[in-house]
């Protein structure tokens, strides 16, 4: 073989390494954050009585859930400019993992509700709570720390989704990964540096979501 | 929306269109069934493998899933050839997403594993059975319960990363119909359709799982 590993040429890249990382994780935490609210209405809308809120929100989810993203990401940069919609490649991504994560987040959501004991919704209307206050106040924060841990697991697979950011040309860390070997021919290294900086931030996530879990556990 | 047009070209170009989802079926069969195999001596590593070697199965895992997939396919597409093992696309991206799967059906099958009571274990030991033997007759069809669900929603998982070989430049659907947009410039049209064919396949593996959880179910 004879291949010599030689960092150097990443190290002078490094910078641009760190920035795509940046915007790589902006990204993710814009869609996610949109995402969780459209997650949060479709997952009420899925736990409705009425037929009427449940099939459209369970039509959303099984469409967006058996996508493939790129098709989507794909679909509204190149396709939804022809019927009038015109978006950034920025705005174009962010809005497409908002829908995406909305569908896997709802999902996420209904499992927290569903395990949200229905005494506490009559408690609340027992001492003169509204329905919405119920929602926001008693609800919507015991289902948050029952969600936590499969929560944890869908930000950091949405956070890999952004790679696929580079096929629209957007410069987050995957499309820097991939100007950095077609100017360096540096592969093996720069993919190596790559992988290494999505691991790390992945397992930060982790850490960071297992610290939220413990300091939300009920203290026994 | 040109549907005559669309109708024409899709008509013309069926061949290719067929070619590409038998490409998407291919691939995501070679990586599911190659990746179960890595993937369950995965799982039985982390489970019950020696120190050294569960460390070693951990990391593995653990990298893989902290890795993008897009990340992984371009990896063992361009890294993989600069050492010297200059596979084709194709080969490079089964590859790649066999490593993906095997580390999402190990994690799989650990937690399933591990769901079954030690007391379990315990008596097959006090009966005198081998550990082999345990494993067959009472562990594996037990995990299996937990097991089948899950590995059928990999399966989903697994069509759905097949689009990112497109990518690399192998001839699966998502290719083939961005070949076809740039000829006729149907744009929406085509990657519509893309989105239907990708949703009949998933939806069709989604409702095979539903139907597989409901027939492993323990009766109630």
């Amino acid at each position: 073989m004879g291949y010599t590993l030689n960092f150097a040429a990443v190290w002078r890249s490094f910078d641009l390494l760190l920035e795509g990382l940046a915007l790589a994780l902006g990204l993710a935490f814009a869609g996610i954050l949109i995402g969780c609210a459209i997650g949060l209405a479709v997952a009420f809308s899925l736990t409705a009585k009425s037929q009427l809120w449940r099939r459209p929100a369970r039509l959303y989810v099984t469409i967006i859930r058996n996508t493939p993203i790129l098709v989507l990401i794909l679909f509204a940069y190149f396709a939804l400019p022809e019927i009038g919609v015109r978006l950034s490649k920025l705005n174009s991504f962010i809005l497409t993992l908002a829908i995406y994560s909305g569908a896997y987040l709802a999902e996420v959501f209904r499992a927290g509700l569903l395990a949200v004991p229905a005494g506490l919704r009559e408690a609340g209307l027992a001492i003169g709570l509204r329905e919405g206050q119920i929602r926001v106040s008693v609800i919507i924060p015991l289902m948050l720390r029952n969600a936590l841990p499969s929560l944890g697991s869908t930000f950091i697979s949405l956070f890999k989704d952004t790679s696929l950011a580079a096929a629209i040309a957007i410069p987050e860390l995957t499309f820097e990964a991939r100007k950095i070997n077609v100017e360096t021919f540096r592969v093996i290294e720069t993919w190596i540096v790559t992988s290494l900086l999505y691991v790390a931030t992945c397992a930060a996530l982790a850490a960071f979501i297992r610290f939220v879990e413990r300091r939300l556990a009920i203290p026994r | 929306m040109d549907l005559t047009g669309f109708f024409n070209e899709a008509f013309a170009a069926r061949d290719s269109i067929l070619k590409g989802l038998e490409a998407t079926i291919a691939i995501s069969a070679l990586a599911i069934c190659l990746g179960t195999v890595l993937g369950v001596s995965v799982g039985l590593a982390l489970t019950y493998g020696a120190r050294p070697l569960r460390w070693i199965a951990r990391f593995y895992t653990d990298f893989i899933r902290g890795t993008p997939v897009l990340v992984l396919v371009f990896a063992s597409y361009y890294v993989l050839s600069t050492v010297g093992l200059d596979l084709p696309p194709f080969q490079a991206g089964v590859l790649a997403l066999t490593v993906f799967c095997s580390s999402h059906v190990g994690e799989i099958i650990r937690g399933a594993l591990q769901a079954i009571p030690i007391g379990q274990i315990e008596a097959s030991k006090a009966i005198g059975l081998t550990f082999p033997q345990t494993f067959a007759y009472v562990l594996g069809p037990q995990a299996m319960r937990q097991i089948l669900p899950a590995w059928v929603n990999t399966a989903a998982e697994m069509v759905k990363a097949s689009t990112l070989l497109s990518i690399i430049g192998v001839g699966e659907l998502l290719l083939r119909i961005q070949e076809l947009i740039s000829r006729t410039f149907l744009s929406l049209e085509f990657y519509f359709f893309a989105g239907v064919l990708y949703f009949a396949v998933n939806y069709a593996i989604e409702r095979f799982g539903q139907y597989v959880e409901r027939r492993v179910a323990l009766p109630a």
